[in-house]
């Protein structure tokens, strides 16, 4: 891929995510929760887990916010469904270098699959928050914080 | 007289800009407006030939220096036709003079008493004062706010009662743009002896404003929103209550004489200055009220009315956008939702145009839940604004719709 257009902040598979979220639902059986909220501009959402052992059996989301919240939000279900908890947290930490711009997926081991989408973000550094706010709702989910602020 | 707009453009540097390669559209006046060249030059020359302390020195920098900052209060003065020079008090900004305010008047507010806002406060003008209810176990009533952004007086009559001891009431709204009756409920709140306070931070820079002629008891503003510099900020204060109320920050400047038995505060207005005070941005805002004079504020209202009649009209025509605050008086501020882009999409599409606008909630949450979205996207609008900019605007929506079909 070119730099401008890995650059290229609202790529298809964003915009595709934004108008059709996947697993946007509440989880009835859910075992882990949280909230997350980025007081600067409005976004808000909420994370659900099912854990079966150390297994995300399931995981889903609701919420409002742009595109790249929901786009992030969606994508990261997606990327997590089936993985062990200690999986999660690798990716977790593999995203937030990649929005930092630390990773380049070109060369550095990628284990983001799709996530990677969002490599151009740390260009738009007003942006990036709204990229890691699902994470940082899941990670208190699974911390048992039951609301998460990026501010 | 029309305003000569392509003449007031050279004279703001910062309009030259290219954003992403683009020439720079600013339509966020009302979160900061731009600086002409005079306000610039003001500051430069006040470091570069005649650095130096206010009310401290008797050599001649501090003269000089002093001269200058005193200077910019007299303007302010006749700028808000106030009595007298020493009611004007220089802060660090709307913020903290509206908590100077709450902190010091809040001195004389007991257990049970109410204080009254609207639902369409900036966060500025919430905050403080819930505060002072947490510290002296008063309530906050709320005047509420109709679907076109409008107060509702009625409701603001039947909260005035005996039990409401302060109103603090935005003049202008930031997130809607809507031009408060202040004076008449001013009045109002009067024939119960109610102090009001009138938070002008977005009425200065579109306005004329006489306090005289309002007869409210304390206005506040920025110089930031009104040409100057930011970091200084203006509390206006009727004397005889200045002089009842207790400093709010001890310091130097503000005092008569110390002992470490007794200390004696200072006159108005230093009794409410202490530290050493933003001299040389204090004395770039004096530059900007001469700018703003020169121009003439009916001036600019014209030409912003009919800048505010003309987005209206453009921005209307794209199908299913929604504007948020759509009040009878206005101040030229279009903030607006378009039904399949977040705000801050929309901001961050238009930017790529050379197009600067503000999203968000612009710290009016309660306006937000209102009008039940999360966020808005809003251009605000000056005097050196044209309907061309607008049209560009208009453009950069379509583009942003564009990537969303």
């Amino acid at each position: 891929m070119s730099d401008s257009a890995r650059d290229e902040l609202y790529q298809q598979v964003i915009l595709e995510h934004n108008k059709k979220p996947r697993n946007f639902k509440q989880l009835t059986d859910s075992t882990h929760f949280a909230e997350g909220y980025n007081p600067l501009c409005g976004d808000h959402l909420k994370v659900f887990l099912h854990l079966k052992g150390d297994v995300i059996d399931d995981i889903s989301f609701v919420g409002d916010g742009c595109a790249i919240s929901k786009a992030s939000a969606s994508l990261m279900t997606t990327a997590l469904k089936g993985k062990t908890v200690k999986e999660a947290e690798t990716l977790f930490e593999q995203f937030h270098h990649l929005i930092k711009g630390e990773l380049n997926p070109d060369k550095d081991p990628n284990i983001l699959g799709k996530l990677a989408v969002f490599s151009g973000i740390w260009h738009y550094p007003a942006r990036v928050k709204c990229a890691s706010l699902s994470w940082h709702t899941l990670k208190g989910a699974l911390e048992n914080k039951k609301s998460i602020s990026t501010e | 007289m029309p305003l000569n707009i392509s003449e007031i453009r050279k004279d703001f540097p910062n309009l030259k800009a290219q954003v992403q390669g683009k020439p720079l559209v600013y339509l966020d006046n009302a979160a900061t407006t731009f600086k002409p060249q005079a306000v610039i030059n003001a500051i430069t020359d006040h470091y570069r030939s005649y650095t130096s302390n206010v009310h401290r020195g008797v050599h001649t920098l501090s003269e000089k220096a002093t001269a200058a900052f005193e200077a910019t209060r007299e303007k302010f003065k006749n700028f808000i036709n106030a009595a007298k020079a020493h009611e004007v008090i220089f802060t660090k900004g709307t913020t903290e003079s509206i908590n100077l305010v709450a902190h010091s008047y809040g001195h004389f507010l007991s257990e049970g008493d109410e204080i009254l806002i609207s639902e369409m406060e900036h966060h500025s003008n919430i905050v403080p004062w819930q505060m002072l209810c947490e510290r002296k176990g008063c309530k906050l009533k709320i005047i509420p706010i109709n679907n076109q952004g409008e107060l509702i007086l009625e409701e603001f009559d039947k909260l005035l009662t005996p039990k409401v001891k302060f109103l603090s009431i935005v003049y202008v709204s930031n997130s809607l743009g809507t031009i408060n009756p202040v004076k008449q409920m001013i009045k109002h709140a009067h024939n119960l002896n109610i102090p009001v306070l009138v938070d002008g931070a977005q009425a200065v820079s579109h306005l004329e404003i006489d306090v005289q002629d309002l007869d409210c008891d304390f206005f506040v503003c920025s110089s930031h929103k009104l040409f100057g510099p930011t970091g200084v900020g203006i509390l206006y204060g009727k004397e005889d209550l200045l002089n009842k109320m207790p400093p709010y920050q001890g310091g130097g400047d503000m005092i008569a004489s110390v002992t470490f038995e007794k200390t004696t505060y200072n006159v108005l207005p230093y009794k409410f200055e202490a530290g050493t005070p933003n001299v040389a941005d204090v004395i770039g805002f004096g530059a900007a009220l001469d700018y703003v004079h020169r121009i003439g504020l009916k001036n600019i209202a014209a030409h912003e009315q009919e800048l505010l009649a003309y987005g209206t009209k453009v921005l209307s025509v794209i199908a299913d956008i929604r504007l948020i605050g759509t009040a009878k008086h206005k101040a030229p501020v279009l903030s607006f939702v378009l039904p399949n882009i977040h705000p801050h999409d929309i901001g961050t599409l238009v930017d790529r145009e050379g197009v600067a606008i503000r999203t968000g909630h612009h710290c009016t949450q309660p306006v937000m839940k209102h009008f039940r979205v999360p966020a808005t996207a809003r251009a605000s609008l000056s005097m050196y604004n044209t309907k061309d900019e607008l049209d560009i605007l208009v453009k950069a929506l379509r583009k942003a719709e564009a990537v969303f079909q």
